[in-house]
């Protein structure tokens, strides 16, 4: 039979599963629309503005990345739409008011400097999201903690609780009429989100259950109030810690692969949060926070390798007779 | 009634129902035999005809060499035309004894008598040239020869059939459930502390009820029901899943006082033990969607694939993808002019090949290759680590530990080719230790 010359051969298994970088950056997409619509409505007179602003800098993310790959000539790797969630992500981490000039800025650092330099998807140290907000942070922070909520310029609620002055109610905090970024103050919103992502199983939920567990123990032993369960509330719902913990922390390249160091990796991140947030000068102290523990995370890994299969514990064997 | 299984795995889509109905059906061999001497691991069996020989139904044509091997028979009467390396379905060239099949199918008088006392049906099983024929084919008398008989517990009769598409082991589960258990019960009889565990998977109810009304006489047997979910059938994981005990690649089933064996071995030692019958054919499912008439055939070994492909009907459109054995584990194999062998469980002939419509991208460390490893190590490294050519990182990383069950390839979203670095490294490793 001649068309023997015309079968494939490879080495086993010879099916795959219908997952692909593809749709799981579609799913983060569609668990990250109630927040996105959330934030893009909590804007006031900014909608128009805020819908803009998430338009431009996943453009930026998208073209930088294409134009990058195309001058070095490498594969274009846009459709796996990586780069769309590393814009969407940045943009739900900026005030609804940023100059978009900035934001094009950190759109660029993301991609370029935090994600392509260090050889593109999966390669990256760092979130590139969180990397572009921390330098953006640093570059201009006037911007970036002018947090403008139905006309006027107002302090986070984390701010206040910082300062010991809280007048946001706490069930503000949880639907999200307060000031903060796009995509942080609605904390329902991630919520539902986070559940799609938890159910579909496109993220492990064991980082950020040690994250804000970790993180809960931290604030109610060193927090201002201590054991004030009200006053843990509001650090949970009134700062970034919901979308670090479901959206940032749980990026796969910049997380432990090992079971235990997920653990491991959400408890630290939990207690530098704390620590940044409770002693450090600044309000909110999530991103930081992230961008220290990815740092570690190969360290992490290093000592949180599993028990391989058949040599854990002793089972009985037949060696008794 | 619990559901048994492990740590880890896959879930990939069944396919069984396209020959799941087929009643086994037995087909002659061709004009041509094509017997390999080397079908089963260990030292391959040496010629025991010429050119020119006239040999018949179960006359041996090769004997086993040393203690690891086994001994071939013709399934046809026949003159030997040819002793010659042949090609075999996974392209390696294997000696081989071809004969011309006289269709009269004389038969040769039995080749080795049983008596019924341990030694002789031990005899009769490594006379039969009975190998394991889930697809590794270890000869079963060196299995089933302990160095302490008496620490055995369970013997293990491997009925999960976790590969996709295939449907040979539930079909004689169904058509011949006595054979089967009367198999496990001749087992049973060269081992006095063992007890017979039936391991059938949960997606092969009719399977279980069914072999559950065979086993009411026999107080030693009992049937297990595992979970559905590959590799539910791989000698580890079953007999993690059967008795909770767990095994490493350095150990083997008896260290833990278990013996694993397939449902078509089983049966094969029942032919050997009561019929005095060597090993001459065994049961092959032939399906895919590039296959007209899906089906469960009896094949006698040494038969073409294309002969079998033929007996189910053709094919339906080009196939651009044939596997011998399952989708998981199985070989892709290029020319179908090859001999079927006591480990051939399928042929699958699929219209479009999964893994060519893929490209493999960078690894996101998504960690779904940790989540599904039966061996529980990192996938994802061990494979890292086999592209650079870091053997030491690879083998303090218990990269040998890996039992290729090709689980991290199927669910890796950048569709990298995991199981396939990792394989490589582990076979040159192992090899450069034999040294």
């Amino acid at each position: 039979m001649e068309d023997n010359k015309m079968l494939k051969v490879s080495s086993n298994p010879h099916v795959r599963d219908c997952e692909s970088t593809t749709t799981i950056m579609m799913d983060v997409l569609i668990a990250l629309i109630p927040t996105t619509l959330f934030g893009v409505y909590n804007s006031g007179d900014y909608r128009m503005y805020s819908a803009l602003l998430i338009f431009i800098t996943v453009t930026t993310c998208v073209l930088s990345e294409l134009l990058f790959q195309k001058l070095l000539n490498k594969k274009t790797t846009i459709n796996d739409l990586s780069a769309v969630v590393t814009g969407l992500l940045l943009a739900l981490n900026l005030p609804c008011n940023f100059p978009l000039w900035m934001a094009v800025i950190g759109a660029l650092f993301a991609i370029v400097v935090v994600k392509q330099i260090f050889g593109g998807i999966g390669q990256n140290i760092m979130n590139p999201a969180l990397a572009a907000r921390c330098f953006l942070f640093l570059s201009f922070t006037s911007h970036m903690t002018n947090f403008v909520i139905d006309g006027v310029t107002k302090p986070t609620p984390l701010a206040e609780l910082k300062n010991g002055d809280v007048t946001t109610p706490l069930r503000n905090m949880f639907m999200g009429n307060v000031g903060g970024t796009l995509g942080e103050t609605s904390t329902i919103a991630i919520l539902i989100g986070a559940a799609y992502l938890l159910i579909r199983r496109i993220i492990d939920y064991r980082i950020p259950f040690a994250y804000i567990a970790s993180f809960s123990v931290f604030i109610l032993i060193f927090g201002d109030n201590r054991f004030d369960l009200e006053y843990l509330a509001m650090h949970l719902c009134g700062g970034g810690l919901m979308l670090g913990a479901f959206f940032m922390a749980t990026d796969y390249v910049t997380a432990p692969i090992t079971p235990m160091g997920k653990v491991i990796y959400g408890i630290i991140l939990g207690v530098l949060t704390g620590l940044f947030r409770i002693f450090g000068p600044n309000a909110e102290g999530v991103s930081f926070a992230i961008i220290f523990g990815n740092i570690l995370v190969p360290l992490i890994e290093k000592v949180t390798m599993p028990t391989v299969f058949g040599y854990g514990k002793k089972k009985k064997g037949g060696k008794k007779a | 009634m619990s559901v048994l299984t492990f740590r880890g795995g896959v879930h990939p889509k069944e396919g069984k129902e396209l020959s799941k109905s087929a009643p086994i059906r037995k087909v002659l061999p061709g004009k041509e035999v094509v017997l390999a001497l080397g079908q089963h691991i260990g030292a391959p069996a040496s010629p025991t005809v010429a050119v020119g020989d006239y040999v018949l139904v179960n006359g041996k044509v090769g004997a086993a060499q040393g203690a690891v091997s086994a001994n071939i028979y013709s399934p046809v009467s026949g003159v030997v035309k040819a002793v010659e390396p042949r090609m075999m379905a996974n392209g390696l060239k294997v000696n081989c004894v071809i004969i011309e099949n006289d269709d009269k199918y004389e038969k040769a008088k039995d080749p080795f008598k049983c008596d019924g006392s341990k030694n002789s049906i031990l005899n009769a099983i490594k006379e039969a040239g009975i190998v394991g024929m889930g697809g590794a084919g270890f000869p079963t008398h060196v299995k089933l020869s302990p160095k302490h008989p008496k620490d055995i517990e369970y013997i293990v009769v491997n009925g999960a059939e976790c590969e996709p598409y295939l449907t040979s082991d539930y079909r004689r589960m169904i058509e011949s459930p006595e054979v089967i258990v009367e198999g496990l019960n001749i087992i049973l009889s060269l081992f006095e502390n063992a007890k017979g565990i039936i391991a059938i998977e949960d997606n092969k109810m009719d399977a279980i009820i069914k072999m559950r009304g065979y086993i009411k006489n026999y107080d030693r047997i009992s049937i297990k029901t595992v979970y559905t979910k590959y590799p539910q059938g791989g000698e580890r994981t079953l007999i993690k899943a059967v008795t909770d005990r767990e095994i490493n690649s350095k150990m083997l089933p008896a260290d833990v006082g278990c013996i694993v064996n397939n449902i078509d071995t089983v049966c094969a030692i029942y032919q050997a033990v009561k019929n005095n019958q060597p090993l001459i054919s065994r049961i092959v499912t032939v399906s895919g969607d590039a296959i007209k008439n899906p089906c469960n055939l009896e094949v006698c070994v040494g038969t073409s694939i294309a002969d079998i492909i033929e007996e189910a009907g053709g094919f339906k459109g080009q196939p651009e993808k044939i596997i011998s054995g399952g989708p998981m584990m199985g070989t892709a194999i290029f020319d179908i002019n090859t001999p079927v062998t006591k480990g051939t469980s399928a042929i699958l002939c699929f219209s479009k090949d999964e893994v060519a419509k893929h490209e493999a991208s960078n690894c996101i460390n998504c960690g779904r290759c940790v989540d599904v490893c039966p061996a529980h190590v990192l996938p994802a490294r061990l494979a890292l680590h086999a592209e650079h050519g870091n053997v030491d990182e690879f083998v303090k990383m218990k990269g040998l530990e890996c039992c290729e069950c090709g689980c991290c390839s199927y669910i890796c979203p950048a569709k990298r080719n995991l199981t396939q670095s990792i394989k490589t490294m582990r076979k040159s490793v192992l090899a450069s230790k034999k040294k």
